[in-house]
């Protein structure tokens, strides 16, 4: 009995950690806009969507293999942010925070109704890219798109702390967080590293649409509007503007939503995550990983 | 015109009821020569899901009415007009759709929708302005209990949950079930609740629930909590949009019972969608569920039906199409009996006074409740469609 009870236990964990795997890919795009730009964009969780379904669209419709199809997706979800940035956020610059906010949110029933107008609001079948094959620890279960989501997602955030970490568009990416004025006195293309940061932040996002459709099989419309708020609650949670914040974040919340449907109910899935959501917020407000900052004066 | 019907029998048989789609057609001959004296005007109010979770079943509805509305007008004696709309699978939209269909297209007559939340979101709106609302699909109980406005054609879940649980005790030996509940939907926890209590009356054991809601696209932590009990069989009485996923990631879990075997689930006729086979994928063969309606059904009037269908739309019709279609005979049959739709009273006493029209699905009675009861027939789900595996009697 105890034996069964513990793979239980590993079980959740295990999908709970592919589910966080995910909201991390899209929080961490949240969280470099936020530390840069100080805005929350909310058509991020569409570049989720627009990911997963241009994943579909290249593989099932245009045949290609899945290792042209899946990169094809990630530059044009890149692209189109690069996009959004240069044509709707970037003349609100200095416009304040509601204005770019209140765009960021037109900007995100825009996409969703032209992918709904164009595609249809159905969901579709994700074609399986990969063998449905699960490895058996006993009773615990593998499968094998499990790993794939969790070493894609591992050797992707590798790759964006060593961006960000090691070379110089990075220590610009971070400079620019501490100060934007100091930045374009020392000679740093503002312009091109935000440009830059929104074009890392929603190919991370189109892999996570992708990725979801190859686990759940199947993709739609409308699941960026969810995805997307868990990634930015994961943010928050993490403490936003911080990278190792945003992937902790996304792992405890997705561990939490399969240990809440696993021993509880699902009905209240959302009320508990987003309950421990706002309980941690009320002891540190600036997150699990955030620092305090003061207001600049 | 026997000649024509190639069968005289058949065809004596059906004149004792006033409409059927075969006279229907068989007429259409006849009034062309004859005079006809003005036929009886109504405004008909649709509100069906055209998109969202559950897209398919308004699509198949509407074409089955269309089809029907068009044989009804052809014959000359009732004209109706169709007013169509998308209550986009959500509780809140089919509210709002059937109170501007009442206020704003002044419908004699709303029919609609297929998820009973939906159809019982909209009920009250029409039971207080008395306008008629006559669902096709809304298996739930509770549905017509918000009045006597609100009538349905189809059989009630208590029915369906009785035919599965007996089904799974009798016909595949299950002395264990897990039941996997839609807590979003009325439809879903009412046909658990009926197979739960006809399967442990029957001396089965429940050994595990779980839930999710609408719109989820994650169910492992469900099953692996399904998993680990190894039940004979999983009763998922939910839509076909979560439930072709749910198998899916079912059979890549490994969901068995004792001995081993895939455990096949067992659901009502929210999953009666080709949308459930192509969700569903290779896992989706070997599973049943109750519905309304087979086209491999050989009465002459569903093969009559499934061919003029599929003649008119190029795809075989589902459940849903065969009720849309028998849903507009129905009103039809009600506005001549009525003497029009002008006195909404009477158009609603018509309807629940319905008696033996024979439709698609079965013969179609309203009892006091304002129910029909007709027989079921349950269905195995092969790679791409459903066969038909037996009747169940009401």
């Amino acid at each position: 009995l105890i034996d069964i009870d513990f793979a239980e236990l590993t079980q959740y964990l295990i999908n709970g950690l592919a589910q966080g795997a995910i909201y991390a890919l899209i929080a961490l795009g949240y969280t470099m806009v936020y530390g840069i730009l100080q805005m929350i964009n909310f058509a991020h969780g569409e570049f989720f969507m627009v990911g997963g379904m241009l994943g579909l669209l290249f593989i099932q419709r245009l045949h290609m293999p899945w290792y042209l199809g899946f990169p094809m997706a990630m530059l044009a979800v890149g692209g189109l942010a690069v996009l959004v940035e240069r044509f709707c956020y970037r003349p609100l610059r200095n416009a304040g925070r509601i204005a770019p906010l209140i765009t960021a949110l037109g900007i995100s029933i825009f996409i969703l109704e032209a992918v709904r107008i164009t595609a249809g609001a159905e969901p579709r079948s994700f074609p399986s890219v990969l063998e449905d094959k699960v490895y058996e620890f006993g009773s615990v279960v593998l499968q094998q798109n499990q790993i794939v989501i969790l070493v894609v997602s591992l050797v992707l955030m590798a790759i964006l702390h060593t961006i960000v970490m090691k070379t110089k568009v990075g220590r610009a990416m971070r400079a620019l967080s501490v100060d934007f004025d100091a930045c374009r006195l020392m000679g740093v293309n503002v312009d091109r590293i935000i440009s830059l940061t929104f074009f890392i932040g929603a190919t991370l996002a189109a892999v996570a649409g992708t990725l979801v459709g190859m686990y759940y099989n199947q993709v739609e419309p409308y699941m960026g509007q969810l995805a997307g708020l868990k990634a930015f609650t994961a943010a928050v949670l993490g403490g936003i503007g911080s990278i190792p914040g945003a992937v902790v974040g996304a792992l405890f919340l997705g561990i939490s939503e399969a240990l809440v449907v696993g021993y509880g109910t699902s009905s209240y899935r959302d009320a508990i995550a987003f309950g421990i959501l706002i309980v941690i917020l009320m002891f540190r407000p600036w997150g699990l990983l955030g620092k305090p900052i003061r207001e600049k004066v | 015109m026997q000649t024509r019907l190639n069968n005289s029998s058949f065809f004596s048989t059906l004149s004792q009821t006033l409409l059927t789609p075969v006279l229907a057609l068989a007429s259409l001959g006849v009034a062309q020569g004859a005079a006809q004296a003005a036929p009886l005007k109504a405004k008909v109010g649709i509100f069906l899901p055209m998109s969202g979770g559950t897209a398919t079943f308004g699509e198949e509805t509407n074409s089955g009415i269309q089809m029907a509305v068009q044989e009804i007008n052809a014959q000359g004696k009732v004209k109706l007009e169709l007013v169509l709309e998308d209550e986009k699978s959500e509780v809140t939209d089919s509210a709002n759709a059937v109170k501007k269909l009442i206020n704003v297209d002044k419908v004699d007559i709303v029919l609609g929708s297929v998820a009973s939340s939906n159809t019982s979101a909209a009920a009250p709106i029409a039971q207080t302005a008395k306008v008629p609302l006559l669902t096709p699909a809304s298996t739930n109980p509770d549905v017509t209990k918000k009045g006597e406005y609100i009538s349905r054609i189809c059989f009630i879940d208590d029915f369906q949950g009785l035919a599965m649980a007996k089904f799974a005790i009798d016909t595949l030996g299950a002395k264990t079930a897990a039941l996997v509940t839609d807590s979003s939907s009325d439809y879903s926890i009412g046909l658990a609740k009926a197979f739960k209590d006809a399967f442990v009356e029957r001396g089965g054991k429940i050994t595990v629930e779980v839930s999710y809601q609408q719109k989820d696209q994650d169910f492992s932590s469900q099953l692996t909590r399904v998993r680990v009990k190894k039940p004979d069989v999983v009763f998922a009485p939910g839509y076909y949009t979560e439930i072709g996923n749910m198998i899916r990631q079912a059979k890549k879990m490994g969901v068995k019972n004792a001995k081993g075997v895939q455990t096949p689930f067992l659901g009502g006729d929210g999953w009666s969608s080709p949308k459930l086979y192509e969700l569903g994928g290779d896992a989706i063969v070997g599973h049943y569920y109750s519905d309304h309606f087979s086209e491999e059904d050989t009465d002459p009037t569903v093969q009559d039906f499934v061919k003029r269908y599929q003649k008119k739309f190029k795809i075989i019709p589902g459940a849903m199409a065969a009720l849309g279609y028998d849903s507009a005979y129905v009103v039809a049959d009600a506005i001549i009996r009525a003497g029009g739709a002008n006195d909404r009273e009477k158009l609603m006493k018509a309807i629940n006074s319905t008696k033996g029209l024979k439709g698609v699905t079965g013969v179609i009675s309203l009892d006091q409740n304002r129910n029909a009861s007709k027989p079921l027939v349950i269905l195995e789900t092969q790679r791409t469609r459903a066969a038909f595996k037996q009747r169940v009697a009401p």
